[in-house]
């Protein structure tokens, strides 16, 4: 048996999500039991059919040169703002 | 991670994947809880199948024969889960059919008119709805996900449930009585449904967050959300202290606790019939399992 991924498709457009596995002696098993399992009330209008083998999956993100730069932290506009509306005299009464 | 750590995370709402470490009693409970519920899909189309033949119109029989698919379909989907923890299906089903594992008490009764089927359908699967949602926050991730699926489908076969009884309940008397005589049977199979009310804190599935709800909640949850549907259709529940206190917590006779332990651990009247035609009919389909994975080879 070789297990299979599923990845369904709810409605034209969307995303395709993981929906479940099927354990099948081969791909045309894999299909029809996706088919089956995923799709006979017509809650999906695609579905993707992949051996697990073929999934490659990576959870490791390490971040060795602080690439901050790639992220919302990287950018601390909020105090930077404030100094700068106080240089300029715009701050708002609250800040003031 | 340490055992203890694991707890915590789980308790606090954490999930695990398939490939993440955990204890090995985390994983040997989850077995033990997700196969008796794929057991539990599996045996549970036995009682129902006896009546496609005998279905009252084409539409029930189509209806019924769906529902039995989805039940089996989900007994699938249950067992690939448990098969990536581990423990293959064909050993599940061995377990199964040998009397190692078990499935619920309600599987275990006899179907004997088409009141049971409507009974059965509306009321065995609002019970089990309430279990399976309560699945849904499960902390073993790949099973909270595929309940999404099965809960999505139970909904259906709560719906064709009430709709076989309200229209036998439009019908003749002798309609309503087969309706009537059916809820007096399988009323206390239903009060035994959720289990003893054992406290949470002293339930292991609740403890590693396998279920996210205690037996009595569960339970409580039943009664409100279906006595009344049922009070409102001039049906009686067969249980003279069955009501709800001043505190809006329902009141029953206790259930008969040994009963499902005797029924659950295989002394159900129709438990070993029911084994005996899962063994003979996966005999019958051997040379199919046979062929499929020769020619896949
Ligand atoms: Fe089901
Ligand atoms: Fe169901």
């Amino acid at each position: 048996m070789i297990v299979y991924e599923v990845f369904r498709q709810e409605r034209k457009g969307q995303a395709f999500a993981h929906a479940g596995s099927v354990g099948a002696p081969d791909a045309a098993f894999a299909e029809a039991y996706a088919r089956e399992q995923y799709g006979r009330r017509g809650e999906s209008v695609a579905l993707w059919v992949v051996p697990r083998e073929a999934v490659a999956e990576i959870h490791e993100f390490v971040d060795e040169l602080q690439k901050n730069y790639h992220r919302v932290d990287g950018y601390p506009l909020k105090e930077k703002l404030k100094e700068a509306r106080e240089r300029a005299g715009t701050a708002p009464p609250a800040d003031r | 991670m340490t055992e203890q750590e694991f707890l915590e995370y789980v308790q606090s709402g954490g999930q695990v994947e398939t490939d993440d470490w955990m204890p090995d009693d985390y994983r040997a409970k989850l077995v033990k809880f997700i196969e008796m519920h794929g057991n539990s899909e599996l045996m549970g189309v036995l009682p129902e199948r006896e009546w496609i033949l005998r279905a009252p119109t084409l539409q029930r029989k189509l209806a019924l024969t769906a529902k039995v698919q989805d039940e089996v379909g989900h007994a699938q989907l249950i067992y690939r889960v448990v098969e990536d923890l581990g423990k293959p299906r064909e050993q599940c089903l061995e377990d199964l059919i040998s009397g190692k594992s078990k499935f619920h008490n309600v599987f275990h009764y006899p179907t004997e008119t088409w009141g049971d089927v409507g009974v059965i359908a509306w009321l065995v699967d609002a019970a089990a709805i309430i279990s399976q949602k309560a699945l849904l926050k499960c902390s073993y991730a790949p099973y909270a996900r595929i309940m999404k699926k099965i809960c999505w489908e139970e909904s259906f076969h709560i719906l064709h449930g009430r709709d076989v009884i309200l229209t036998m309940m439009n019908g003749a008397d002798e309609q309503r009585e087969l309706v009537q005589e059916a809820l007096n049977r399988w009323w206390a199979p239903l009060m035994q449904f959720h289990g003893n009310p054992i406290s949470p804190a002293d339930d292991p599935m609740f403890q590693w967050r396998i279920k996210s709800q205690g037996n009595e909640e569960a339970r409580q949850q039943f009664l409100d959300g279906y006595v009344p549907q049922i009070w409102e259709l001039g049906l009686i529940v067969p249980d003279p202290k069955l009501g709800k206190n001043d505190e809006g917590v329902w009141e029953y006779t206790e259930p008969d606790w040994a009963e499902l332990k005797h029924v659950v651990t295989g002394h159900g009247p129709q438990t070993a019939e029911r084994l005996e035609l899962r063994k003979t009919t996966r005999a019958e389909t051997e040379w199919v399992r046979r062929t499929v994975l020769a020619e896949a080879a």
